[in-house]
């Protein structure tokens, strides 16, 4: 452990104690927030301390408990976008590698024109057209996640389907789901790993700008992201209350960013 | 000498290709709505003759091909149609807040580029100085954290804390170009702020890529000074990366401001589109979304045109 510590970089080992706090929170919300996620508790805007940590916000409900609420839904919802756009698009991007042909021509066309578009203005056209619920949130951002999944998993199965083993796995007769289940993704695991890691920031924060601007999480639901905009107006009077949760979503995105560094220092063998 | 203009000709017309199948699937996208926009924008209470009525006025009694046709035939000859939301002209409700986006954009990007460059050089010289790591970590974090929380962070600080910017970016059109460069001074520092990072990260990154090859190793050797062999050798041939990395940017700064502008109430291109999307204003959404992706496919092609050029070996057709 002592040994582990010592070889680890600070940035990594912060990173990963950002990441362990969150994810308390997250699971055992409930148990540790002092009031509900919806609770009317007092005034609004009441200051710092008297029975609430971090006051209250812009309807009397304690800040405190709904940064940990918070906590469970914005970082929960990123970790399901993620999931989902991951599943469709390495599933598709290996499924391709093996085909060949015009499956793959045609899905990786269709990709590009996905990538083309940027995907913030993506997903407020497909917001604009399916109306902004947390359901059409979550299946815009995949989709839009999707694209660069399927690239990656595609280069990184291309270079394995190469290879001898999966031609002895064809001509044993194994069926694609096979060849994709227990003969490429086990190879290709640590890229999609890191790559996860990279992506959950992107979409952690897509999530947030969209909350952000009205179009993402609906209130009353507590979340980072509409969390800020909720209590911007306290800005103008110097409170740095809505500035807790905008730090708290840059914290954590900071911090899978420092894991995910050394993740990949580590793998690629580097030590300079 | 004939492959250059024919990679440069194919790059372009698959950008021309990209750009119409965007454009579809923006024009498509408002077709697979369930039931169909006339019915959505009256909603529920409507009687069927005035669905009826506004159908016909919408043009939807025609097959979607022919009017996906009209509308194209319209943005080429600057029509985008009328607003749902108040019957105005949406390219009169465009022109004036794409000055003002494309004039904060600029603003960003004039600042934002030069500083990126030299300090990715800087950076690449003194690499694995402290200089070199503090920057590193400092660039890694402003790429990890919301626009929204670098903004509001500057207003505190520099609206609220000490008065020196105004915390609204306030355009009029009378303003004279110090008082526009003033009042939108927050807007466009958060968009240098949330760029350079990426842009430094990708030169230092691009030059010590170049720094590890042999005639760099021959430069160091003949005892050539460590900024020249960065300027003279590895600046030119890490040119390409660059010259990506700072177009990208550029189309991120166009589709960036989208968040700043709602933070700064300017009224530019992007505030425009959050409320059209709010109010799912369907014409405003598809004139912006095509605006916005527009630009960021020509930029992007932009780029990759310019990097076949900064090839030498593309360049003189071997």
């Amino acid at each position: 452990m002592l040994n582990f510590l010592k070889q680890t970089p600070p940035t990594a080992i912060f990173g990963m104690l950002v990441i362990l706090v969150t994810a308390i929170l997250a699971v055992f919300a409930p148990l540790i927030a002092p009031y509900g996620e919806t609770q009317i508790v007092g005034a609004e805007y009441l200051p710092w301390g008297d029975g609430y940590v971090l006051g209250t916000d812009n309807l009397g409900r304690d800040m405190l408990s709904r940064m940990i609420f918070g906590a469970r839904n914005t970082v929960g919802l990123a970790i399901l976008t993620t999931a989902i756009a991951f599943f469709i698009g390495s599933f598709l991007g290996i499924f391709v590698a093996l085909k060949g042909g015009w499956i793959d021509q045609t899905v990786g066309r269709i990709v590009d024109v996905l990538m083309a578009v940027p995907p913030l203005i993506l997903a407020l056209i497909l917001l604009a057209i399916l109306g902004s619920s947390i359901p059409n949130m979550v299946a815009v951002i995949a989709v839009i996640y999707v694209a660069p999944v399927f690239r990656l998993a595609r280069a990184a199965a291309m270079d394995i389907a190469e290879l001898d083993f999966i031609q002895a796995a064809r001509l044993r007769g194994e069926g694609v789901l096979w060849l994709i289940r227990r003969e490429i993704l086990p190879n290709i695991t640590s890229t999609l790993l890191a790559e996860f890691g990279l992506r959950f920031c992107f979409v952690f924060l897509f999530i947030a700008a969209l909350s952000f601007l009205g179009l993402g999480i609906q209130p009353p639901t507590a979340d980072w992201g509409s969390m800020v905009k909720e209590n911007a107006s306290l800005i103008a009077f110097g409170d740095i209350t809505p500035l807790i949760p905008a730090a708290a979503i840059g914290l954590v995105t900071v911090a899978i960013n420092f894991v995910v560094d050394w993740m990949l220092h580590r793998a690629s063998g580097l030590k300079d | 000498m004939s492959k250059l203009p024919k990679l440069i000709l194919g790059r372009i017309g698959l950008g021309a290709v990209t750009l119409v199948v965007v454009s579809m699937l923006i024009f498509v996208g408002v077709e697979l709505l369930p039931g169909d926009i006339a019915q959505q924008i009256l909603g529920q209470s409507a009687t069927a003759e005035t669905v009826a009525a506004f159908r016909l006025e919408l043009g939807l009694d025609q097959p979607a091909y022919v009017r996906y046709f009209n509308w194209v035939v319209g943005v080429l000859h600057g029509d985008f149609g009328h607003s749902l939301a108040n019957g105005r002209d949406v390219a009169a409700l465009l022109a004036p807040r794409l000055a003002k986006t494309l004039f904060l954009a600029g603003y960003a990007a004039v600042i934002a580029v030069p500083v990126a460059l030299t300090l990715g050089v800087l950076v690449a010289l003194f690499r694995g100085s402290l200089f070199d790591r503090a920057t590193n970590v400092a660039a890694l974090s402003a790429v990890s954290l919301p626009e929204f929380f670098v903004a509001y962070l500057l207003i505190l600080f520099l609206a609220v804390k000490v008065s020196l910017f105004p915390s609204l970016a306030r355009l009029d059109d009378t303003a004279t170009w110090g008082e526009a460069l003033y009042n939108t001074f927050l807007p466009a520092l958060t968009l240098i702020l949330v760029v350079i990072a990426h842009m430094m990260r990708m030169t230092r990154a691009a030059i010590i890529n170049v720094l590890a090859s042999p005639y760099v190793e021959m430069a160091r050797l003949k005892g050539m000074p460590p900024m020249k062999i960065i300027l003279r050798h590895a600046l030119p041939n890490a040119l390409a990366p660059i010259i990506n990395v700072v177009a990208l940017n550029l189309a991120y700064l166009v589709v960036g401001v989208v968040v700043v502008e709602v933070v700064f109430a300017y009224p530019g291109l992007g505030q425009l589109l959050v409320d059209a999307v709010v109010k799912r204003d369907f014409p405003v959404v598809q004139a912006v979304g095509l605006f916005f992706a527009a630009t960021y496919i020509v930029l992007n092609l932009i780029a990759d045109v310019l990097s076949i050029l900064a090839n030498p070996r593309l360049r003189n057709g071997r």
